[in-house]
């Protein structure tokens, strides 16, 4: 039991420098990081991008996520007004209609939120009813336009004012007044049009109506059952193109869908090549895994670039980029699977007398196919969310919808509609994929 | 389960009929959604299937021809590359870093055994399903939309996605993890935070530092085709090369090459790394 002293000294002083070197180890590795981090804060430009960045932006967006506005204009030459949602002409109202707080006429009323009042006037002129503000009137004069505000007030900050031009900013209105034109904005939430446009019977009907119109006998539209006409009102819906981002959306899980499959195909046989206990030759195995490397190591990116000059835009060019990068990472991955096989199955097998295919068939699918099963569900399910950036670049699927949506910087109701899209379909596959690999790897 | 002593071979042969028939069936119905998937897309397509297939080396001749025409510049291009590659990579790497750090956070929480609300654990998951869901590509446009051009878009998408995605790798590891340090340390007085740092993060930290580097490696190439829709980094690069067309193809060489070497170099090394993190556990 006694160590020599000395003994326990080297031991003392081995532990000791041990935990220096750990300590030291241990501040020297977060230092890093930050120093890292600094650089990065300066590589980055991080200073600049809070001077780039336009918060302004950010309320669009935010707003227009959850919300609409609709327009009401006034052409002021030729008095003609038009109400329309999200000033489209796809949701434009007939001429004579409108929203129930817009009452037309001689004098065109709006009714606007928090008790406010817009009304154009017969002779061009518009009045606006402000609770908290009082009475102010905006009249026509030539190429200008004359403003007359409450008495003994400023002009407020949410309103801007020049020679020929006045808008106001509340919030959840809004309006301007030109000498061409007077507009006025009411923002609402939700996302109008979303299942009927204006020109379906079925617009503005509750669920409870809709339910009891299906229930019914009475046709609305004589030449279908109501559920039909209803289906194809919401299919056929202009504003939203639900048919087109439908057909956008399948087309992006045809991509994944043909390219996992289409690798796992070819990489199948090509791994028993790859795999050291079914080929001897040593040049063989070692050309296929470095032609895995490759094909792994060029980047979807590179990928989508050569082939879509051979194939153009679209969807089988998407699915040949997912195809091309995943025969790599499957033929490494089942290549693997095989080596890692027990061999003893195998030779049960052949002591009853089977031939190669035989043996091929009953000793060695059964044991990599769970291996090979789940990695194509995995890869089906990454390969969804890869296909819609593949999308992006090729042009095609729901990708090439979505930036679009982003480019004009004004349908961002339509992102948030195919984001929340994409999020659903990766999520069904997702657990889609981790059902049937539960049935099929443990029952 | 009594076996019957004789058990009839009638049934057997009819299980094996049985599943030999789903197996059929099954196949059958994979060819035909294979064909018919495949006639959808290529039908979809601008260019067909068949007419495209002997043109898939025509441009990468094309480059090559040209980029050996010119092969003096390419030293100069890799240089001159040099700076919008370390941004890829730098982006990568960040995004890696708060992705991770995130995951973690969130990989505690939703833990069964180790969450701090175990009634929120649900939330926690759901959200790290939806991080994982949506694709980078989104969260990068909207956010030019949103700072401008430039990383650090790029860098935020990526590590949005990195935490839904390393979040579900960690807490599955953090579940095989032994609690019995936990309660060690519960039983000293530790709080929360000091009984995850100091009891499970030594025994998961392995397996994580080799999902987080897998990780890395992925982010490297998404960080690439960020750059293609407008944010920095050597994707940028390749667009305008490629926007530009013929004359800058020594250009486009010059970045598949740089690109497809970065990729290789960092998988080489971070394979070697997992495999002595998960074999061998740090050295000791």
């Amino acid at each position: 039991m006694s160590l020599a002293a000395t003994n326990i000294d080297a031991v003392r002083t081995g532990v000791v420098q041990r935990f220096r070197v750990r300590k030291r180890l241990s501040l020297a590795v977060p230092g890093l990081i930050l120093l890292y981090l600094a650089y990065i804060f300066f590589a980055f430009d991080i200073p600049g991008v809070a001077s780039r960045a336009k918060p302004e932006n950010a309320a669009i967006l935010l707003g227009d996520f959850w919300s609409y506005k609709t327009h009401v204009t006034r052409d002021n030459r030729s008095g003609v007004v038009t109400t329309a949602i999200e000033g489209e002409r796809k949701g434009e109202y007939p001429a004579g209609a409108g929203p129930d707080w817009l009452t037309l006429g001689d004098v065109t009323r709006i009714d606007l939120p928090g008790g406010a009042e817009v009304r154009y006037m017969a002779d061009g002129g518009a009045e606006l009813a402000i609770p908290d503000f009082g009475e102010m009137s905006v009249a026509l004069d030539g190429r200008k336009i004359a403003v007359t505000l409450p008495d003994d007030t400023d002009q407020p900050n949410w309103m801007s004012l020049s020679k020929n031009r006045i808008s106001l900013n509340r919030g959840d209105w809004r309006f301007a007044m030109t000498p061409a034109k007077t507009e006025t904005f009411r923002y609402q939430a939700g996302w109008e049009l979303f299942f009927f446009t204006l020109d379906s019977p079925f617009h503005g009907k509750s669920v409870g109506d809709l339910i009891a119109l299906v229930a019914s006998g009475e046709r609305v539209v004589p030449d279908r059952s109501n559920l039909s006409a209803m289906a194809h009102d919401i299919w056929t819906n202009k504003m939203w193109r639900h048919s087109d981002v439908f057909w956008a959306m399948g087309e992006t899980v045809l991509m994944a869908f043909l390219g996992t499959m289409g690798a796992g195909l070819i990489a199948l046989p090509l791994a028993f090549f790859a795999a050291s206990n079914f080929t001897p030759a040593r040049w063989l195995r070692l050309g296929l895994r470095r032609v895995f490397d490759l094909f792994r190591g060029i980047d979807g990116l590179i990928w989508t670039v050569i082939l879509s000059r051979a194939f153009g835009p679209g969807p089988m060019t998407g699915a040949l980029a997912i195809l091309m990068t995943d025969t790599g990472t499957f033929g490494k991955t089942f290549s693997e699977a095989l080596e890692n096989i027990d061999g003893k199955q195998v030779e049960g097998v052949q002591s009853t007398g089977a031939n190669a295919p035989q043996r091929m068939r009953f000793g060695v699918i059964p044991q990599i196919a769970p291996v090979i099963l789940s990695q194509l569900l995995y890869y089906l399910e990454s390969n969804t969310r890869s296909a819609t950036v593949i999308g992006a670049l090729v042009g095609g699927g729901i990708g090439l919808l979505l930036t679009q949506a982003i480019i004009t910087q004004k349908d961002w109701e339509e992102v948030c509609y195919y984001m929340v899209l994409i999020v659903l379909t990766v999520m069904l596959l997702d657990s889609l994929s981790g059902w049937v690999r539960r049935r099929i790897i443990k029952g | 389960m009594s076996l019957a002593p004789h058990p009839d071979p009638a049934d057997y042969l009819a299980m094996v009929r049985r599943k030999r028939l789903y197996g059929g069936v099954l196949l059958v119905l994979f060819v035909v959604l294979m064909v018919s998937g495949f006639r959808v897309a290529d039908a979809r397509n601008a260019g067909g299937f068949f007419d495209g297939l002997h043109r898939v080396l025509d441009f990468p001749a094309e480059i090559f021809t040209e980029a050996f025409a010119n092969w003096q510049n390419l030293p100069g291009l890799f240089v001159q590359f040099i700076p919008s590659l370390i941004e890829t990579l730098n982006i990568a790497a960040v995004s890696t870093m708060f992705g991770a750090l995130l995951a973690m956070v969130l990989a505690f929480l939703s833990t069964r055994g180790l969450a701090l609300w175990p009634r929120m654990t649900p939330v926690f998951r759901r959200m790290m399903d939806i991080m994982r869901a949506v694709p980078e590509i989104v969260i990068a446009l909207v956010l030019i939309f949103l700072l401008g051009g430039g990383p650090v878009p790029a860098m935020i998408a990526i590590a949005f996605h990195t935490t839904g995605a390393l979040g579900k790798l960690f807490s599955e590891a953090a579940e095989n993890a032994d609690l019995k340090p936990v309660e060690g340390l519960a039983s000293t007085g530790a709080g929360w935070i000091q009984r995850m740092w100091l009891g499970i993060l030594p025994q998961v930290a392995p397996n994580w530092s080799s999902y987080a580097l897998l990780r890395f490696e992925i982010n490297i190439r998404a960080s690439a085709i960020l750059g293609f829709v407008g944010s920095g980094g050597i994707g940028y690069d390749l667009k305008t090369a490629l926007q530009w067309g013929q004359g800058k193809y020594d250009q486009v060489v010059a970045i598949f090459a740089l690109l497809l070497l970065t990729i290789i170099v960092v998988d080489h090394f971070s394979d070697r790394a997992r495999a002595r993190l998960v074999k061998g556990g740090l050295e000791a």
